[in-house]
């Protein structure tokens, strides 16, 4: 299957297989006006299959948002067709308005204009805790 | 300009710069009667709590300070539907401190975020409670003189005890302290308690039988086991008893024991108790006024 390479634009590398619909909607990707291709179960050297996701536009993507939901994602930056700037994702340190607080005692609860924050606790577990109340965190 | 919202802010060398300061404000209170004077200590309380509150203006006016507070959480602007930021950030131009008791867990920080004024969490709702455990600290300090090397045994409802898991944290920095847990199944330590336990290397052992942990304990931590904990009234029945602090339970405890318990308390310790010279918990709410006033100076920056 061929795909054209882009020019100019970001390709999300090495997402794991399966994930890539669920990067699409949480990058808010359909929201572009550009050709988006996303490719999944390609054939990896290193994973078996892979999922990548091409974007025709030099955008910013949210790398913390890529980094906690599938840490090892690679955001590759292509400029005139070369490649300018490789990226690899890993948990952020902050989290805010990703996870959402669902401590009913959380001050976030009743005070609804505060960011979400989360911080990471455990890199080991990928555990995130609220920072107003240390409520773990659960991917809604 | 810094808050206290977490003991665990604190480190052990500061925890040990205020505890010298308390008992320093202790043996001297007259050279400290005039440190704070020109300044102004809000207390926010969106809870009740008189004892806190009563606590945080005494330590004020002790240190030649004065006091800004509210009548009452439903007469504040809060109940005109004002955030915890904008209250902050309006009080930040009345007072140089604020103490801020909340009922939504996390409220003091949000404040802290917000304010220009120093802030300090005097209780955010199941969660903080700092300077309850500078008081529990100051306690251990001037009963035993010193807080490493002891077995410290918590009894009651240890799993939403936020002073039981403020003083295990500060306690878990020391070396050779020992932990007993003692409480029904119901109400066991939460995990990441442990964790913070086993983190230190420290060991502790849970158990549901106060009165075979009594000859091992050097501190006893009492708390409350609150009908509303059980699922069903009939495990609170069978239960309430044994979790009651009596003379008898404490014949075979040790001579230099130190019996603790953050109050208010309902019955868990049985009024007999009171005349025992190992009873600190009054002790407790004193130690608390001195430790209040040594925290409010540090914020402050005064010396």
């Amino acid at each position: 299957m061929n795909i054209d390479s882009i020019k100019n634009g970001i390709v999300i590398d090495h997402i794991t297989a399966g994930k890539g619909m669920e990067i699409y909607r949480l990058l808010g990707l359909d929201a572009l006006d550009c050709q988006v291709a996303i490719i999944k179960n390609a054939s990896s050297a290193k994973m078996g299959k892979k999922d990548i996701i091409k974007i025709d536009a030099d955008i910013t993507v949210n790398t913390d948002i890529l980094g906690y939901v599938d840490p090892g994602v690679t955001v590759d930056t292509i400029r005139n067709g070369e490649l300018v700037d490789k990226k690899k994702t890993e948990l952020p340190e902050r989290l805010v308005n990703i996870l959402t607080c669902r401590n009913p005692r959380c001050i976030t609860t009743t005070e609804q204009e505060l960011p979400h924050i989360f911080r990471l606790t455990d890199r080991e577990k990928g555990e995130y805790r609220c920072i107003y109340c240390e409520t773990k965190g659960k991917t809604s | 300009m810094r808050s206290i919202i977490d003991i665990k802010e604190l480190s052990v060398e500061e925890i040990d710069e205020l505890v010298a300061v308390g008992k320093d404000i202790i043996a001297n209170p007259a050279a400290y009667a005039h440190k704070c004077e020109g300044k102004k200590l809000a207390t926010l309380f969106f809870e009740p709590s008189t004892r806190t509150r009563l606590s945080f203006e005494a330590a004020m006016y002790e240190l030649g300070g004065h006091v800004l507070t509210m009548a009452d959480a439903q007469s504040s602007s809060a109940s005109k539907g004002e955030s915890v930021a904008d209250t902050a950030k309006v009080i930040s131009c009345y007072a140089d401190i604020i103490a801020m008791r909340h009922p939504k867990e996390g409220a003091p920080m949000v404040a802290a975020m917000n304010a220009s004024i120093p802030v300090i969490n005097a209780g955010d709702g199941g969660h903080n409670h700092p300077t309850q455990t500078l008081a529990d600290l100051l306690t251990i300090s001037r009963e035993k003189g010193r807080f490493d090397h002891m077995t410290v045994g918590f009894c009651g409802d240890l799993r939403f005890g936020r002073t039981v898991h403020s003083l295990i944290s500060a306690m878990s920095r020391y070396p050779g302290v020992r932990f007993l847990l003692i409480s029904p199944e119901e109400l066991k330590v939460p995990s990441y308690v442990k964790q913070e336990i086993k983190a230190h290397a420290l060991s502790y052992q849970q158990t549901t039988d106060l009165v075979s942990a009594m000859p091992e304990l050097d501190i006893l931590y009492m708390t409350r086991v609150q009908k509303e904990r059980f699922f069903n009234e009939e495990d609170y029945l069978r239960l309430k008893d044994s979790y009651i602090l009596t003379p008898e339970k404490l014949a075979s405890a040790k001579p230099d024991l130190c019996i603790m318990h953050p109050l208010p308390r309902v019955n868990e310790i049985s009024v007999a108790v009171d005349d025992d010279p190992r009873a600190c918990y009054f002790k407790q709410v004193l130690n608390g006024k001195y430790m209040r006033m040594a925290l409010i100076l540090k914020l402050l920056g005064i010396r």
